[in-house]
């Protein structure tokens, strides 16, 4: 699909002498929500670490928005500042910096790596707490939020830079089934703009309602499309 | 470096820094036990790091001390009868007026000085030798300088706590020397040939070993004595009956010629002894040394005043404590930083190289660094005491802020770091916006903690002829007779120094975390 916003081509993930991940191909265009589903333990979280180049793979290829990555050791941060601009990743633990405000955690990005400006910056972070529902948690801790307002947080972060591609790991584990639904309807919203989402995901209920696709993932075995 | 003697020992002072504590208390209580089965005891304190020819240890047989001070406690063992026999306990120099009133021994002899405040404070024996206080020159200024008064604003050496110390800071007003106390006699003399100090002011005994050392070269004694001294015994305030029959079995070892053959024996006889003999067996009474000749005798001073006399030497001591600590903290800061940088993100030999420094410097004491900084790199460099002193202690304690740093910057998780990595954060910017706060906050105590020590532990810098403020209440406690009054007063500085900075750290640790 030439289209496609990323492309994950027969990827091969192995630690020590164990298949992590055999052969998974898969493609997320723009505006549309792919569930990576599979029990725990089958390499979900690996192939989106692999994307956000954050681990080595060792035969396949991946491809976001025209950047390549290849089979080898994770390159340099310097020679990934194209695809760090084009992957965004919501990690399970949220992982917020914890000695920075909810708002600070989005600007951080937008001011440091970006050059905006600090009023700009907060402007921008203002808009995109307030989409995800947590604008009047702004000046909160991240360890007095609650995990689903953490979660939030840590989307905004993600989003701050305006990535085209978003991953997230689980993001529905900390969440009570209301929440899961406000969730659903933010990541639609987000690929009605023009994004690509992949969700990592144990939840075959939130995949069924939200996800355009889903993709399963089994132990030691190819992955089949749903 | 302190000489050892091999021989068991008790110190008050000396016993809680030094290695070996749990051997020695073995030791002393095997004596004790074995004591049963002896002949009665004359246990008598001494320093055997003074040396040749007051006490050293034996070369033949280490456990053994030799010296004219050790026959002189064998004649008067011996004199006092009933089979005595004598024995030595070693004692820190400085501390043996104290130990004697403990009771640790009865009769203190190691070069001894006679002074007024010796003899209102403790029950001390008629005068044994006597002593000159000698000026020691360079060599190429013996034309130059003749006397205290030649050295306007020149560093002049000595032992701190002695007759030649109260003369110098007496000389301190009139002639305007700089007086530099050390802990040793031997340090002074290398020293003055580093050109460290322009002068040394001690016991002609002291300065002419010194000199034999050195093969006679390097520096020259004047031959114009600053002041005449004599040694005594010295016996606790109750015992002055005892020292009664020990002045009697001085004098008829005078009369006998027993005192004068081991003088002659040790080098250390000369005309001086015999007229001093001669005055003592006369007339019995001989004037105590008080330092300068017009200064008049320091009476013992009611305890407000002895504060209040001490109080501007306390706080300038206070000061030099502070100024050392904030040094050589901001220096362990740096260095630290450094090292644990160096051992987080450096290449492997960087990583090896910050580690084998980190153990090294931390398995290693520090007394022993300072020394090797002070006196060990003087042929190399020539660092002042001070320099010497930050130096020191801040890569000292740089290891130990290397290891705080380096864990602190490990206890932050991973996947913040990760998540900084997807942002695009650079690792320098990684490091300096989400790595380094966090690892601050996590640091803060432990460098609080390692500050406070560090404060209490500059006062090892006296080694090196620093005066801080450990020092300072020492040579005070030395002066009133008692730790009492010096100790808390200390105590009260220390800990005005250190609490506030505790207060501090929890109201940087409040501001900087989340509430």
């Amino acid at each position: 699909m030439a289209t496609a916003l990323l492309v994950i081509d027969r990827l091969c993930v192995r630690y020590d002498t164990r298949d992590v991940l055999r052969a998974l191909s898969l493609e997320v265009a723009r505006g549309e929500v792919v569930a990576l589903m599979g029990p725990s333990g089958v390499g979900k979280t690996t192939a989106l670490r692999a994307v956000a180049a954050l681990q080595p793979f060792h035969d396949g290829r991946i491809v976001v928005d025209g950047e390549v990555l290849v089979p080898g050791p994770v390159p340099p941060e310097s020679r990934l500042q194209a695809l760090r601009r084009r992957v965004g990743l919501v990690f399970q633990g949220h992982a917020l910096f914890e000695h920075l405000t909810a708002l600070d955690n989005v600007t951080l990005a937008l001011r440091h790596v970006l050059g905006r400006s600090r009023a700009e910056a907060e402007a921008v972070a203002m808009e995109l707490l307030a989409s995800l529902d947590v604008g009047t948690r702004a000046s909160a801790w991240p360890r007095q939020l609650s995990g689903g307002e953490a979660q939030r947080v840590a989307i905004a972060r993600a989003l701050a830079p305006d990535p085209p591609l978003l991953l997230m790991d689980e993001p529905t584990a900390a969440l009570d089934p209301a929440r899961r639904g406000a969730l659903g309807e933010a990541l639609r919203r987000l690929a009605k703009g023009g994004r690509g989402l992949l969700v990592a995901t144990h939840d075959a209920e939130f995949a069924r309602a939200h996800a355009d696709r889903i993709v399963r993932l089994l132990p030691g075995e190819v992955a089949g499309r749903g | 470096m302190r000489a050892s003697t091999g021989t068991p020992t008790l110190q008050p002072v000396i016993v809680a820094r030094s290695l070996g504590v749990t051997g020695l208390v073995v030791c002393f209580l095997a004596r004790l036990a074995a004591q049963g089965e002896r002949p009665p005891l004359l246990v008598w304190g001494g320093d055997a790091e003074g040396g040749a020819p007051f006490v050293e240890a034996d070369p033949a047989d280490p456990s053994q001390v030799r010296g004219f001070d050790v026959e002189v406690a064998e004649r008067i063992a011996r004199g006092l009868g009933g089979g005595r026999t004598a024995r030595f306990l070693q004692v820190q120099w400085s501390a043996i007026d104290q130990s004697v009133e403990r009771g640790d021994f009865t009769i203190g002899l190691s070069g001894m000085e006679d002074t007024p405040t010796r003899r209102a404070r403790h029950a001390v024996t008629i005068p044994y030798f006597e002593f000159r206080e000698v000026l020691a020159v360079r060599s190429q200024d013996r034309d130059r300088v003749h006397g205290l008064a030649d050295l306007r604003g020149r560093r002049v050496a000595t032992l701190g706590a002695t007759i030649a110390y109260d003369l110098l800071l007496a000389g301190r007003e009139s002639t305007g020397v700089i007086p530099v106390s050390y802990d040793d006699d031997v340090h002074p003399y290398s020293d003055l040939v580093a050109e460290r100090v322009d002068a040394v002011l001690l016991d002609h005994i002291i300065a002419q070993r010194a000199l034999r050392r050195r093969g006679g070269t390097g520096f020259v004694i004047l031959p114009q004595p600053v002041a005449v001294g004599h040694y005594v015994g010295v016996l606790a305030r109750a015992d002055s009956v005892l020292r009664d029959s020990v002045d009697g079995v001085l004098r008829e070892a005078m009369r006998d010629g027993t005192l004068e053959h081991i003088f002659r024996r040790w080098g250390v006889w000369d005309v001086s002894q015999g007229a001093l003999f001669d005055r003592i067996l006369r007339s019995g009474a001989i004037a105590p040394t008080a330092g300068p000749p017009p200064s008049p005798a320091p009476a013992p001073a009611p305890a407000a005043r002895a504060v209040t006399a001490y109080f501007p030497s306390l706080a300038r001591a206070a000061g030099v404590t502070a100024v050392i600590s904030v040094l050589s903290m901001a220096l362990a800061v740096a260095v630290g930083l450094g090292l644990a940088s160096g051992r987080l993100y450096g290449p492997g030999g960087l990583r090896a190289a910050t580690t084998v420094y980190i153990e090294v410097v931390r398995g290693t004491p520090v007394l022993l660094q300072l020394f090797v900084i002070y006196y060990g790199l003087a042929g190399v460099v020539r660092l002042p005491a001070f320099l010497a002193a930050v130096l020191g202690l801040g890569l000292n304690y740089a290891a130990y802020e290397a290891e705080i740093y380096r864990g602190a910057l490990q206890a932050v998780s991973s996947t913040q770091l990760e998540a900084a990595r997807t942002l695009g954060f650079s690792e320098a910017q990684i490091l300096r916006l989400v790595r380094g706060p966090q690892a601050l906050r996590y640091a803060l105590a432990p460098m609080t903690n390692d500050f406070v020590a560090l404060l209490k532990d500059s006062s090892l810098v006296s080694v090196i002829t620093v005066v801080e403020l450990t020092k300072q209440t020492a040579i005070y406690a030395t002066n009133v007779g008692s730790w009492i009054v010096p100790g808390a007063l200390c105590a009260v500085v220390y800990l005005a120094m250190s609490l506030p900075l505790a207060q501090l750290a929890r109201r940087l640790e409040r501001r900087w975390g989340a509430p």
